[in-house]
């Protein structure tokens, strides 16, 4: 690991951070000489994304949530926002998609400073989020492209039904494949397919081991603002890639080397010291001052251990692999799998899972404005989930991406008085455990 | 026997628009022993099965301006629109009391969650999500519903012990085909003579299928007809508009008297969808699970929160302008209202291509103040009954 100067504190750099911002800048590179290259681009959604198949068709995908995460950690949403408000978008929506709209207003130039492409393909990936549809019906207005809408079913009872994976399949033979072969002139290619699928399984068994990492005391990562950068590749394009597998093999080793060596996560300011609290966080987090809200959390000791955020793209540590012995109905499980896409009682159900089997101290709800999916129902999560484990659960307000919506005063003095309220808990909790030991 | 005068008609439209505790709903249960009433949330829900379960299909809009939301708050954060939280007033209350069952159809995010936290806080009812199919292509989105629709019977049957059979069912389709063709006359009346029937009293008529019985709301809306036929209302000198936007939140009475003393006639809208929402009969031939999905698939109305892959977006609005006779477009959405409020843009470009004037406000189902409503729906029909469509398009007004 590379050490930081004392001038330079950010600069400290594990051996996977610098493989992945190599990969994403290649990514990035890729997507801006596809005009030259004749590379196929499709624009898709992170839940529910096909990369596999995508990549099996040699397609590069295209993500503009990615995009516009990217647009906030480098504090050019506002100014995105604002453009799309300009042009009648409401405020009352979500900022993505303003940000979406606003960066291809001001030239569609991407995080890495070069300009994106426009799609051969919107692929709508309809999972677990209305506004995806109207995302993309937007975008369609701007590029005479197709779009290839799949619909993936609601999981109200947490349940899929071998009707919800059969119609999902048939949506993948029928219109998705279908509309591939049409845009890269290529036969669908089922070998092709399930190598990729076959090395997604791996990758996706060296990602669990690393969010499962967490229960060692101190947790050698943090799930939250940490996962954000572990989840990147198989959240982005690099599921079911050569370079993928080879990131996680690497991270996995990093993070078992770390719990060997009973350290704490690596953050911006250096390796976590001690471990005060231990949280299960609820909801994503804010991307326009992404650094700032986490040193809240690292100047505390507070470690997230578990978060829902890092299972939007996948919810891989309930058992879920890519399979391909079955490869268009493990896509359509994958699909019908994502955290949002599932019944809030199943999701409250997970939380309290992660709680007991993290030996969390309590959890936090970051409750964005711009996500509805998310954030709809999310103060009776707070309530029951209290109810059910006797934790202590926080609150706290921001959104994705629009800098307006975070204060952070506010947002610091809450999370002050959640850890007193966790330290008042333990001095309460301390003489009924040593009256129970007597 | 006597036909029913219009103010003892809207008078008893009103007496339903105000029964927040499901007065009407226990009357019905009472009639007969053993029956059953299944609440619905907005949009649309397939209620021809909840008939033919031997069910009493509920519509339930939220509490308007007419309850003070107390618990209701403490469940959703201040950007989350409005009904949700007055539907768990009224849940909270006991004022739902007199439903057995809950259906939730799929049209946002925030109602899908509320389906979540129905079966929470009420794990003993009934709670059903009803999946709406958005596929590319029709067929498969067919299927799909079909199998939804199978498989909503079943449930409604356990909870009624009435099996939803073929025959069952086609007599319902009969029943709300029967209703959808009166209210769809209601419509074309409206939109030919709208000084007749003020819309107001339309809005408080189509309310009323939320409560009643199917066939009984068919005969209520002809005998309205009727009523408002024979009234010797006076034309004025108005401009012709269509509102649209407020599928789900409904604006208060009061807003849409507004518009109307603004000088505005509203000539198409989208409040109370759910009657309107399949374009001709269900019934065709099919068989009749199929002959529903097949309906909502292939002849459901356009609205923002279905995907239609083959129509351009905002074709509809402009067919509906021309078809109309209208002048302008009021775009009237709940503040916080994802589906409507992200489909303005692509609407309001529709229009600029078609040269049609347009306006905008957000409301929500409780607010109490429309004089700056009153002020820009006025100006705005001023402006295109003098300059007509040759006007600049309004700015949105927040």
């Amino acid at each position: 690991m590379t050490q930081p100067s004392p001038q330079d504190r950010s600069a400290v750099k594990d051996e996977s951070m610098l493989r992945q911002k190599q990969m994403l800048a290649s990514h990035f590179s890729r997507l801006a000489a596809a005009p030259e290259s004749g590379d196929k681009v499709v624009y898709t959604f992170v839940p529910g994304n096909l990369t596999e198949l995508l990549l099996s068709f040699g397609v590069v995908p295209n993500l503009p949530e990615i995009n516009a995460l990217q647009s906030g950690m480098r504090k050019l949403s506002g100014d995105f926002i604002a453009a799309a408000e300009r042009e009648g978008h409401s405020e009352d929506v979500c900022t993505y998609v303003k940000c979406d709209v606003g960066m291809l207003r001001q030239g569609n130039v991407g995080p890495t400073g070069a300009l994106l492409p426009p799609p051969g393909l919107l692929l709508l990936s309809y999972t677990g989020c209305f506004t995806f549809m109207k995302w993309f019906e937007l975008l369609q207005q701007e590029y005479s492209c197709p779009v290839a809408m799949l619909h993936v079913p609601y999981q109200p009872e947490g349940v899929i039904t071998p009707e919800m994976r059969e119609y999902v399949v048939r949506q993948l033979k029928e219109v998705v494949i279908p509309a591939l072969e049409r845009l890269t002139g290529r036969a669908y290619d089922e070998d092709a397919l399930c190598q990729r699928l076959a090395l997604s399984a791996a990758a996706e068994d060296d990602l669990v081991a690393v969010l499962g990492s967490a229960r060692h005391r101190p947790s050698p990562i943090d799930a939250y603002f940490g996962g954000v950068y572990y989840l990147g590749p198989i959240f982005s394009a690099f599921r079911g890639t050569d370079e993928g597998l080879a990131y996680y093999r690497c991270l996995r080793e990093e993070v078992e080397a770390r719990a060997a060596r009973g350290e704490g996560p690596v953050t911006p300011e250096g390796t976590m010291g001690e471990e005060r609290y231990r949280l299960v966080v609820e909801g994503p987090p804010n991307w326009t001052h992404f650094r700032e809200f986490w040193k809240m959390f690292h100047d505390e000791g507070a470690v997230v251990v578990a978060s829902t955020y890092s299972k939007v793209g996948g919810l891989y540590d309930t058992g879920f692999r890519h399979d391909p012995s079955r490869p268009l109905e493990s896509l359509a499980d994958y699909c019908l799998g994502c955290y949002t896409n599932l019944g809030l009682p199943s999701r409250v159900a997970l939380i309290e899972r992660y709680l007991r089997d993290f030996s969390a101290d309590g959890f936090l709800i970051n409750s964005v404005k711009s996500c509805n999916s998310f954030s709809a129902g999310q103060l009776l999560m707070l309530r029951e989930l209290e109810r059910r484990t006797g934790l202590a659960g926080g609150f706290i307000e921001s959104d994705l991406v629009d800098p307006r919506y975070f204060s952070a005063a506010n947002i610091k003095n809450r999370l002050e008085s959640y850890f007193q309220m966790l330290d008042q808990k333990r001095r309460h909790a301390r003489p009924a455990a040593l009256e129970a030991c007597a | 026997m006597t036909a029913p005068t219009l103010e003892s008609l809207v008078a008893r439209a009103e007496t339903l628009f105000r029964d927040l505790d499901l007065a009407a709903v226990r009357r019905w249960k009472d009639a007969a022993p053993g029956r059953k009433a299944i609440g619905h949330m907005p949009i649309y829900v397939p209620r021809e099965l909840v008939h033919a379960a031997g069910m009493l299909p509920v519509g339930l809009m939220g509490g308007g301006d007419q309850i003070e939301i107390i618990r209701g708050d403490a469940y959703f954060q201040s950007y989350i629109c409005q009904i949700p939280r007055s539907t768990i007033e009224m849940g909270l209350a006991g004022r739902l009391d007199a439903l057995d069952g809950m259906l939730f159809p799929a049209i946002c995010d925030v109602i899908r969650n509320l389906s979540g936290m129905w079966r929470m806080l009420f794990p003993d009812r009934l709670a059903l999500y009803v999946d709406l199919p958005q596929a590319g292509c029709p067929e498969l989105a067919v299927d799909f519903y079909e199998r939804e629709l199978l498989r909503l019977a079943g449930e409604l049957s356990s909870l009624s012990g009435v099996p939803v059979t073929d025959e069952a069912l086609a007599a319902s389709i009969a029943l709300y085909d029967a209703n959808a063709a009166a209210v769809r006359d209601l419509d074309l009346f409206r939109a030919a003579t709208p000084w007749k029937s003020p819309i107001h009293e339309t809005y408080l008529v189509l309310r009323a299928a939320n409560l009643m019985e199917v066939g009984e709301h068919t005969r209520f809306v002809r005998d309205y007809l009727a009523a408002a036929a024979a009234s010797d209302r006076p034309e004025l000198d108005q401009s012709r508009v269509v509102v649209t936007g407020a599928f789900c939140e409904q604006p208060p009475l009061e807003l849409l008297r507004t518009l109307e003393r603004a000088g505005c006639y509203i000539v198409a809208d989208d409040f109370v969808l759910g009657p309107r929402f399949i374009r001709g009969p269900v019934a065709t031939g099919d068989p009749p699970f199929r002959a529903l999905a097949r309906a909502y698939v292939e002849r459901g109305v356009s609205t923002a929160s279905r995907y239609e892959p083959s129509r351009k977006k905002g074709d509809w609005l402009v067919e509906t302008v021309r078809e109309r006779a209208a002048e302008g477009v009021v775009f009237c959405a709940a503040s916080f209202c994802d589906p409507a409020l992200l489909e303005q843009p692509m609407l309001v470009a529709a229009l600029e291509r078609a040269g049609i004037p347009h306006t905008a406000f957000k409301y929500s189902e409780n607010l109490g103040q429309f004089q700056v409503i009153r002020e820009q729906a006025g100006t705005f029909s001023d402006s295109i009954r003098l300059w007509g469509a040759e006007l600049p398009p309004q700015e949105a007004v927040p």
